[in-house]
């Protein structure tokens, strides 16, 4: 078993999780701002936690660059994949 | 030299072998499905992404259709449950296997609790016409259709999307809650876990995070957007 680092503040990120989802909600439900913008926050917001998630509960931002490459290539492909459909379909 | 010994020598080269990821082969398996799992919902949500934009007409507001203020209080639900399973995993890797029994127990409390509140919704929605095939005829949700409030050409789109999404979300976190279960049962409990031995533990953690991660995205995509 590694674990030759230090140990994150969880509690920290839980509270930063929180904050981020009472601000996702606030933006989608209260703020009168345009809706392209609110849809750009709102994934910007949503993206923010995940990559928290990722880097200090599943410990991505304290694994090895091999773990970290194995972890994040299905994502730009998960993109292609997505934006492949849209080419087709919406474009 | 026969074809066999021939074999044999070739299966080992006359070099020493490189180590790999240097990770153990449990979490590495588990790296590896996580990445499969990726593409499972980078397809659902492609697909929905596609549907709901490439649709011809316009598509229902989730807060006509959806009780947000229960889903927001299930996802905060999971988040708690993730910060608990990482806190059962910090435990165990201090050599305290009493605490980390308590976390992960309050994190398949957590999970269950989710799928339980998730169950609760679908038998409201479903009692209000939401189904999924759309609007259900004489239902309070038709009525609104018929006024003119919810889109008719897109709701039943709207319905498939949603509950194939949800219900392969719910899917996951019921399966990690069994995984949790058969773990705490048969491994924790029974004390087999220690400060040198717990990849068990982190292995299932990276499972539940990743759920509580596809949430995370799936939330905003599905309920606020």
């Amino acid at each position: 078993m590694e674990t030759a680092h230090k140990r994150p503040n969880y509690i920290l990120i839980w509270v930063y999780l929180a904050v981020l989802t009472a601000a996702e909600l606030a933006l989608a439900f209260e703020l009168p701002i345009p809706r392209n913008l609110k849809l750009l926050l709102l994934l910007f917001l949503a993206v923010w936690k995940a990559a928290l998630v990722g880097l200090f509960f599943m410990h991505l931002k304290f694994e090895k660059w091999n773990l970290r490459i194995l972890a994040l290539v299905p994502l730009p492909l998960a993109v292609i994949f997505i934006l492949a459909g849209m080419s087709e379909h919406i474009w | 030299m026969t074809h066999a010994a021939a074999t044999v020598d070739q299966m080992r080269p006359p070099f020493p072998a490189e180590r790999g990821l240097d990770v153990y082969n449990k979490k590495l398996g588990m790296w590896i499905f996580l990445a499969s799992e990726v593409m499972f919902f980078a397809a659902l949500i492609g697909t929905y992404i596609i549907l709901r934009f490439g649709a011809p007409g316009e598509w229902a507001r989730p807060g006509i259709v959806l009780n947000i203020k229960i889903t927001a209080f299930n996802t905060f639900l999971l988040i708690c449950s993730s910060v608990s399973m990482v806190k059962a995993y910090a435990a165990i890797q201090d050599g305290d296997p009493k605490k980390m029994r308590f976390w992960l127990l309050m994190t398949i409390l957590g999970g269950a609790t989710f799928v339980g509140i998730q169950v609760y919704e679908y038998i409201h929605l479903i009692e209000h016409g939401f189904v999924p095939a759309g609007v259900r005829e004489g239902s309070e949700l038709a009525a609104l259709v018929a006024n003119g409030t919810l889109p008719a050409a897109t709701m039943g789109l709207y319905g498939s999307t949603f509950f194939t999404m949800t219900g392969f979300h719910g899917f996951h976190v019921t399966c990690g809650v069994i995984s949790m279960t058969y773990l705490y049962l048969t491994k924790a409990l029974p004390g087999k876990y220690s400060k040198n031995d717990y990849g068990g533990i982190e292995t299932v953690g990276l499972y539940w995070h990743f759920v509580d991660l596809v949430w995370i995205i799936l939330f905003t995509i599905v309920y606020l957007i």
